[in-house]
C-alpha cells in the first residue's frame, strides 16, 4: 500500500496507523490489531486505561529540516539568476528576474526534497511551495502596483498648489508649482455625490425587493442584475450619451458622467446588498412578524439595522468601484482643463480622466501630475476601503465590542421603561378591562 | 357563528404595507428596465450604421467610418486576443491565490489575504493602466524578447517587425502589445476569478476532506481529490465570469496598446487592439455617423459580454445547487 505509507510520510504521522480500511492483510489479523490498539470505550474498567497522562504527540507538519531546505534552495536559485542574468544571458529588469528565479527555485527545491522523500511527498512539497510563491508574488505585485505611483508622483504631491489650482494657467511645459488637479478632485466629488444620491435608494430599495418579494419576476431581476455587475463601462457612457445627451438633450456634464457611473456601481451594491440582507436570519424576521409589525416595519425596523454594517460595506465598496471608473466620464462629461463647479454645464473632468489625459502627454511635468492625480485617487480608493472592512465584514446580527455595549444600554434603558410603564399601570384605576390585554405582570419581573 | 370555522387563509397586509410593496416592485421595475433599456438605445443608435455597412461590418477590418468603409474584424479579434492573454495569465494566478487561502493559510493570514485580493478588484483600472504603460512593459521587456527568441516558431509567438541579431535594433516593437495588454488585463481579472473560486473551495465538505486525510493522503492528494473535482463548476464559472471583465476592460487597454486596424495574430509584437479601446480612442473626433459606428461597435461587445456573463452564472448557479453529497 504505497499510498499510505506515503501519506504518513507527508504528514508527519508518527504513531503507526494500524486499522486502516482496505489493506491488504487478511481479516483475521486486522481484527486483531484494531481489538488490541483501540481506545477503551467508556464501559471498561479503570485498570484498562493507560497510566498517566499521554505524552503530548507532536503534529506540525513543518520541521527545521523544511525551513532550511527551503532557504537553502532560495539562496541557490537567486545565486543561479544572478549568475545568468550578469554573465550568461542577457537578461534586465525585476520582471524577468522573477519569471527565471521562480522555476530555478523550484526545480533547485524539488531536488533538495527528492534527496530524503519519496515521489508522493515531494509532489504535496512541490506544490506548497508553488502556492506559497505566488501568494508572495501576487501580494507583492499588488504593493508594487500601489507604491509605484507613490514614488514616481513623489515630486508633485508634497506641492501645496496641486491640490488648489486648475490646470488652466499651466500649460504641458511649466513646471510643478504651477497648475494641480483642483478640477479633477472637485469633479469626481461632485459626480460621485450625484452617484451616490441615484445609487443608495435605488440600490438598497432593489436589494430588498429582492429578498422581500418571491416569484418569477424576482428571479429575473436577480439574473440580469448578476450578469449586468460586470458590464463593460464604456457601455455604460455609450448608453448615457446616447439616452441621456441625444435623446433627451442634455449636454455633456458631470451629471451625465454621474448617471453613467450610476449604471456601473448599481449591479454591484444590489449584488453586495443581496447577499448581505439574505444573510439576517430569519428567526428575527418571523419573530417581528409574530409580534404584529407589518412588512414595512419589518424591514425597516429588523431587517435593515441588523445588516446595517453589510449595507455600509456594500454602499462604500460600490462607491470605491465608481471613483475609479474612468471611460463613463470619458463619454459622458468630456475632458476639460478648468475648474468646474457646475455639474450640469460643460465639461467636467474627474481625477481617473485626469490621469489618463496628462499621462499621454509626452513631457514628463505632465507624466508627475498623472501620477500624483492616480496617488490622489488611489488614497481616496484606500479610505473607502478600508473603512468598509472596518465598518463592515461582519455578518448580519455579529456584534463588535462597542455595538454589544450600545445594544446593552438600550436594553437596560428599555427594562427601565417597562416597569416604570408597569407600575404606572398598576397604580392607575382599572377601566373595563379590554377583551385582550397584553399580560403586564410578566414583563416588570422578566425584564 | 358558525360551528365550523372557515380555513383561515393568509393574506398579504395591507394599507401601508401595500404602498412598500408597490415601491419594491417600482425599484425593480427600474432596475430592470435600465439594464434592458442599455442594448434597446444601443441598437437604435447603431443601426444607422449596421444599414450602411451591411454584414460586410463583421468582415472588414480597417475603420473609416467616414468613408464608409468599417469593420469590426480586427478589433474583435484583438479582444479576443487580449481577453485569452489575460486569462493565460489569470486563471493559474487565481487557482493558485484561492487555493493557498482556503486550503493553506492560517486562519488570520487568511482574512489579510481576503481583503488584499478585494483591495486588488477596487485598485482603479487607470491604475493598472499607469503600471502597464509606463513601467511593465519597459521592465519586462526581456520577457517576450526570449519568448519571441525561443519559440518564434509557434507562429503567434514570432515578431517577424524584431532584429534580435542587431544589438542596436529598437526595443520598442516588443512593446504595446496585445501581451502586455492581457497581462495587465489579467491581473485586473484575478481578483474576480480567485474569490468565486475560493467561495466553491471553502465550500467542499469538511467529511470528505477529512476522509481523504484519515485514508493516509497527503495535502495535496486531498485537494486534488476532494477540493478540486467540487470546486470544478466554480473554476469554470468564475473563469467565465473574469472572461466577461476582461472582453469590456478599457482604459488599461487603451493606455498600453498602440492601435492598429489589421488582424495582428503576433501577440508579442507592438500594434493591437479592442473594441472598448477603439471606442474610447475614436470617441473625441468621430462624426455623426462616426458616432452610430461606434455605438454598433459597443453593441457587438455588450452581446458578446452578456453571452459569457450569463452562461458564467449559469455555471456558478448550478455549483452552488449541486450540494450537499456529505452524507
Amino acid at each position: 500500500m504505497s499510498t499510505m505509507e506515503q501519506g504518513a510520510v507527508g504528514q508527519e504521522v508518527t504513531q503507526p496507523v494500524a486499522a486502516l480500511p482496505g489493506s491488504t492483510q487478511p481479516v483475521a489479523v486486522r481484527q486483531e490489531t484494531v481489538a488490541t490498539v483501540t481506545v477503551p470505550v467508556p464501559h471498561q474498567t479503570e485498570q484498562q486505561r493507560p497510566r498517566g497522562p499521554e505524552a503530548r504527540r507532536d503534529t506540525r507538519s513543518l520541521r527545521p529540516a523544511d525551513v532550511v531546505t527551503v532557504i537553502g534552495a532560495l539562496c541557490a536559485a537567486a545565486a543561479m539568476t544572478g549568475l545568468l542574468f550578469d554573465q550568461i544571458a542577457p537578461f534586465s529588469g525585476v520582471v524577468g528576474f522573477v519569471a527565471i528565479a521562480f522555476p530555478l527555485f523550484l526545480a533547485v527545491y524539488a531536488l533538495l526534497v527528492s534527496l530524503e522523500n519519496d515521489a508522493l511527498a515531494i509532489r504535496d512539497k512541490l506544490v506548497s511551495a508553488l502556492l506559497h510563491g505566488i501568494m508572495v508574488m501576487t501580494i507583492g505585485a499588488l504593493f508594487w502596483i500601489i507604491l509605484y505611483p507613490v514614488l514616481k508622483g513623489w515630486g508633485v504631491i508634497w506641492n501645496g498648489n496641486f491640490y488648489t489650482e486648475d490646470m488652466s494657467n499651466a500649460g504641458t511645459l511649466d513646471p510643478l508649482e504651477l497648475g494641480g488637479i483642483l478640477h479633477a478632485m472637485v469633479g469626481t466629488l461632485e459626480q460621485i455625490t450625484i452617484a451616490l444620491v441615484i445609487t443608495v435608494p435605488l440600490g438598497l430599495t432593489t436589494a430588498v425587493f429582492l429578498n422581500e418579494t418571491r416569484g418569477v419576476f424576482t428571479r429575473v431581476v436577480r439574473t440580469v442584475v448578476e450578469a449586468m455587475t460586470a458590464l463593460p463601462s464604456i457601455i455604460a457612457g455609450l448608453f448615457v450619451y446616447a439616452s441621456l445627451i441625444l435623446l433627451l438633450g442634455f449636454t455633456r456634464s458631470g451629471f451625465a458622467a454621474a448617471c453613467a457611473i450610476s449604471i456601473m456601481m448599481l449591479p454591484i451594491m444590489i449584488r453586495a446588498a443581496d447577499v448581505v440582507i439574505r444573510l439576517v436570519p430569519s428567526s428575527l424576521r418571523e419573530a417581528s412578524l409574530a409580534m404584529g409589525a407589518g412588512q414595512l416595519r419589518t424591514a425597516w425596523h429588523v431587517v435593515l439595522p441588523t445588516a446595517r454594517s453589510g449595507l455600509t460595506t456594500s454602499v462604500l465598496l460600490a462607491t470605491a468601484r465608481g471613483v475609479g471608473e474612468t471611460s463613463p466620464v470619458l463619454i459622458a462629461a468630456g475632458f476639460t482643463p478648468y475648474l468646474n463647479f457646475d455639474p450640469f454645464n460643460d465639461a467636467q473632468v474627474s481625477l481617473p480622466l485626469a490621469t489618463y489625459q496628462m499621462v499621454s502627454s509626452s513631457e514628463d511635468t505632465m507624466k508627475t501630475r498623472a501620477f500624483g492625480a492616480a496617488v490622489v485617487l488611489l488614497v481616496l480608493v484606500l479610505v473607502l476601503f478600508v473603512l468598509a472592512r472596518l465598518l463592515g465584514g461582519r455578518e448580519a446580527g455579529n456584534l463588535s465590542a462597542g455595538q454589544l455595549r450600545r445594544r446593552k444600554r438600550a436594553s437596560a434603558h428599555d427594562r427601565e421603561r417597562f416597569i416604570e410603564a408597569a407600575t404606572r399601570r398598576a397604580a392607575r384605576p382599572q377601566p373595563t378591562p379590554p377583551p385582550w390585554s397584553p399580560p403586564q405582570q410578566p414583563q416588570g419581573e422578566s425584564a | 357563528m358558525t360551528t365550523l370555522e372557515a380555513r383561515r387563509r393568509p393574506t398579504l397586509s395591507g394599507g401601508i404595507d401595500g404602498v412598500f410593496r408597490i415601491a419594491l416592485r417600482t425599484a425593480g421595475f427600474l432596475v430592470l428596465g435600465l439594464m434592458v433599456t442599455v442594448g434597446g438605445f444601443l441598437l437604435f443608435r447603431g443601426l444607422t450604421a449596421f444599414a450602411a455597412a451591411g454584414p460586410a461590418f463583421l468582415t472588414t477590418q480597417t475603420w473609416e467610418p467616414d468613408s464608409r468603409n468599417f469593420g469590426i474584424a480586427a478589433v474583435l479579434v484583438g479582444t479576443l486576443l487580449i481577453a485569452s492573454v489575460a486569462l493565460v495569465v489569470a486563471f493559474p494566478i487565481a487557482l493558485g491565490m484561492a487555493l493557498y487561502i482556503s486550503e493553506y493559510a492560517p486562519r488570520w493570514f487568511k482574512r489579510f489575504l481576503t481583503s488584499a485580493i478585494d483591495l486588488m478588484a477596487a485598485v482603479p483600472s487607470v491604475v493598472y493602466g499607469l503600471f502597464g504603460a509606463t513601467m511593465l512593459q519597459w521592465n519586462g521587456l526581456d520577457v517576450p524578447r526570449w519568448l519571441s527568441i525561443q519559440f518564434g516558431w509557434i507562429p503567434f509567438l514570432d515578431v517577424p517587425e524584431a532584429d534580435p541579431d542587431n544589438p542596436l535594433s529598437p526595443l520598442n516593437v516588443y512593446t504595446a502589445s496585445s501581451f502586455w495588454a492581457g497581462l495587465v488585463v489579467g491581473f485586473m481579472i484575478m481578483p474576480f476569478i480567485c474569490s468565486v473560486m475560493r467561495e466553491s473551495f471553502t465550500q467542499a465538505p469538511p467529511g470528505e476532506r477529512e476522509g481523504a486525510y484519515a485514508l493516509g493522503s497527503t495535502r495535496w492528494g486531498m485537494i486534488r481529490s476532494v477540493v478540486l473535482p467540487f470546486g470544478r463548476s466554480g473554476m469554470i464559472g468564475g473563469t467565465m465570469l473574469g472572461l466577461g471583465r476582461a472582453l469590456g476592460e478599457t482604459i488599461a487597454v487603451a493606455m498600453i496598446i498602440s492601435p492598429i486596424f489589421v488582424i495582428q495574430p503576433h501577440i508579442l509584437g507592438a500594434g493591437a487592439n479592442s473594441v472598448s479601446a477603439l471606442i474610447a480612442q475614436q470617441w473625441g473626433a468621430a462624426s455623426p455617423f462616426g458616432l452610430s459606428a461606434l455605438m454598433a461597435a459597443g453593441l457587438a461587445l455588450f452581446t458578446l459580454t452578456l453571452i459569457v456573463n450569463f452562461a458564467a452564472s449559469a455555471v456558478i448557479a448550478r455549483s452552488r445547487s449541486g450540494q450537499g453529497s456529505d452524507a
